[in-house]
């Protein structure tokens, strides 16, 4: 067994209620940094742990805390992002419901290493009923003296409040998340100026991911050295995936960072295998945005090591034969599924989700879902895995924000990895009209047409 | 849309007034029109969720900004909806993790059984069927969001009964 720090207490029974959280050890970390640590010391705390953002793109935390300005005056927030959106994803989701107290807690100790006195929880719309958990724990823990003023008699005031969205993506992108908590659309700011100097209501402001904040009261409990013990290199602690696809045991798991995939994917413990004898012909180790890889790279990377749950294993050889850790919205698919529908899917996701600020995502991503439309739809034209290419290549690193980035990456990683398969799609349309055309006869069976078309 | 041609009965009780009351103070007193979102969803609840112009007003001279920054607000988010709507919509995600475990065919057995297209009421305004993107509950899939909740694990024979529930009323759309 991996240690748990996130998800240890989340089966005893009644520790969504305060009592119970609180008689398990809950807010020792609100007590311990309110009479014994200056906000500093916390924030080194968290910078020894090595903590890196959760949300995806595993930026260190501490240094993000670090950049926050305390130089102007001004009043200081922390926003939890808990806008948990990406295709795949549904990790916050678990630890919100089933363990609401600990973010909340975090929410306070992080609050108080930076100095905010007001700061929100964002929580997506759809969400809804979370929300209502999550103002029952609020409400909770400040009849017990835990937010509010002068909580412990510290003289550090904190008021803290749950703010939905209403069904937008692009709101985890933290200036969008910020816009849209001053009551406007999504659409992401141009940085700089960064959300630390100027974010919510032009007041320095952190965003951090909830398993993120979630993480801070084990580290400020036992120590950063102590985080960072666990884990391999600069990925630090444990992770919460999310694991969805053609699985056993679909679920949300904490592992210690290391841990090898193949042991991820195969042990009883955590996924149990395929859910069918059907073998594995693809994974997505992050959400929908970081690139798909091809079963030959997903146990071992390029370099013939074992392919390990840390960002930089999963990195491992750049796009060309490595993905990327993400969210750890971790999607398996065995050979029924097909690449050209997926890749689809996924670009319509983003074509729904651009804000429409820049044309090359506003556009681009629509482009990109109609040409893999009529592939998919045996209508493709033999250009059509070129033109792919192209307007991704023009969508990518030319948006304010990194949702561009995001809808290209997939279909650049599919076409890289199972251009045989568009070929195959483009070539024999009247193979691919049924839409489970894998499921009678994967491509595996039908590759060699291809094969025997190019020579 | 044709949203003007349709008429809504605007009636902000005592009980929702409070509640906007209580969210407005979640903001500080300069910063009313951050409460905007969630105070949309209240009201949108208790109108048999959507938000017709004069309702969109409203909620502009309560929050005292002015209506074109409610109504940008609402034509953004999906979860606003600008015409009535069935009162049942089934949401089905029909993002990629979902489509593995079978929610297209279960969204035409839906549309089937109700005798619609995505996106129609029923005759009786009694069901909607909507496709979604991504729910966040890829491992609980196929799923579909109904009111403020989520039904996963879904099967044919769910969706049999979650339809006989709707017309028995007894589903709970708003835990109020």
């Amino acid at each position: 067994m991996s240690q748990k720090i996130l998800l240890d207490k989340i089966n005893i029974p009644g520790i969504k209620t305060y009592d119970v959280y609180r008689a398990n050890g809950g807010y020792a970390s609100v007590e311990k940094a309110l009479k014994t640590l200056t906000p500093d010391e916390v924030v080194e705390e968290v910078k020894t742990s090595g903590l890196r953002g959760r949300g995806g793109a595993g930026f260190p935390a501490g240094m993000k805390w670090s950049f926050i300005d305390k130089k102007s005056g001004k009043p200081r927030h922390l926003v939890c992002n808990a806008d948990e959106s990406e295709p795949g994803t549904f990790k916050d989701r678990y630890l919100m419901e089933f363990i609401p107290h600990l973010l909340i807690e975090g929410m306070i100790t992080s609050s108080y290493a930076l100095g905010a006195n007001l700061s929100y929880i964002y929580i997506r719309g759809e969400y809804m009923w979370i929300y209502k958990i999550l103002e029952k724990a609020i409400n909770e823990a400040k009849a017990a003296g835990f937010l509010g003023k002068n909580i412990l008699g510290s003289g550090y005031d904190l008021d803290l409040y749950v703010h939905c969205g209403a069904g937008a993506y692009i709101c985890g992108e933290e200036t969008a998340l910020i816009e849209s908590l001053e009551g406007k659309r999504g659409n992401p700011r141009i940085k700089p100026p960064f959300p630390a100097i100027s974010g919510l209501w032009s007041n320095p402001t952190v965003v951090n991911n909830v398993e993120t904040i979630a993480a801070v009261p084990w580290i400020v409990n036992n120590s950063g050295a102590d985080y960072a013990k666990i884990g391999i290199g600069r990925s630090t602690g444990t992770k919460l995936i999310s694991a969805s696809g053609h699985i056993k045991n679909p679920g949300v798991y904490e592992i210690e960072m290391g841990l090898s995939v193949y042991e991820f994917m195969n042990s009883d413990e955590y996924l149990g295998g395929m859910s069918s004898d059907r073998p594995l012909k693809a994974f997505v180790p992050g959400g929908s945005s970081v690139p798909v890889l091809p079963a030959h790279l997903i146990f071992k990377t390029a370099n013939g090591e074992d392919r390990l749950m840390t960002y930089e294993s999963l990195s491992d050889g750049g796009f060309a034969t490595g993905s990327m850790l993400g969210s750890g919205g971790f999607i398996v698919y065995n050979d029924t599924a097909c690449i050209v529908r997926n890749t689809w899917n996924f670009s319509r996701f983003y074509h729904h989700e651009s804000c429409g600020q820049c044309s090359p995502c506003r556009e681009g991503t629509g482009w990109m879902e109609k040409v893999l439309n009529r592939i998919e739809n045996g209508y493709g034209r033999e250009e059509d895995i070129d033109l792919l290419l192209s307007i991704q290549s023009k969508i990518e690193g030319n948006t304010i924000c990194p949702l561009g980035d995001a809808a290209a990456w997939p279909v650049a990683a599919a076409i890289r990895h199972f251009r045989d398969e568009f070929e195959y799609h483009i070539r024999f349309p009247e193979k691919i009209k049924n839409r489970d055309h894998f499921v009678a006869e994967p491509f595996e069976k039908v590759k060699h047409l291809v094969a025997k078309e190019l020579v | 849309m044709e949203r003007t041609h349709h008429k809504q009965e605007i009636n902000i009780t005592e009980t929702l007034m409070n509640r906007i009351n209580e969210l407005i103070s979640y903001y500080p007193e300069d910063k009313r029109k951050s409460a905007l979102l969630p105070v949309l969803h209240e009201v949108q609840d208790a109108h048999e969720n959507w938000l017709s112009i004069e309702l969109m007003d409203k909620v502009a001279e309560i929050i005292q900004i002015k209506p074109i920054e409610v109504y940008e607000v609402v034509s953004f988010y999906t979860m606003y909806n600008q015409r009535p709507i069935g009162k049942y919509m089934f949401e089905f995600c029909q993002t990629s993790p979902c489509c593995l475990n079978g929610v297209e065919d279960l969204m035409d057995y839906t549309c089937e059984k109700l005798g619609v297209k995505v996106g129609e009421p029923t005759v009786d305004g009694l069901f909607e069927v909507r496709g979604v993107e991504c729910l966040g509950a890829c491992g609980y899939a196929p799923i579909m969001q109904l009111g403020d909740f989520y039904k996963e694990h879904l099967t044919k024979e769910k969706v049999d009964q979650l339809i006989e529930d709707c017309k028995n009323d007894i589903i709970i759309l708003h835990d109020k």
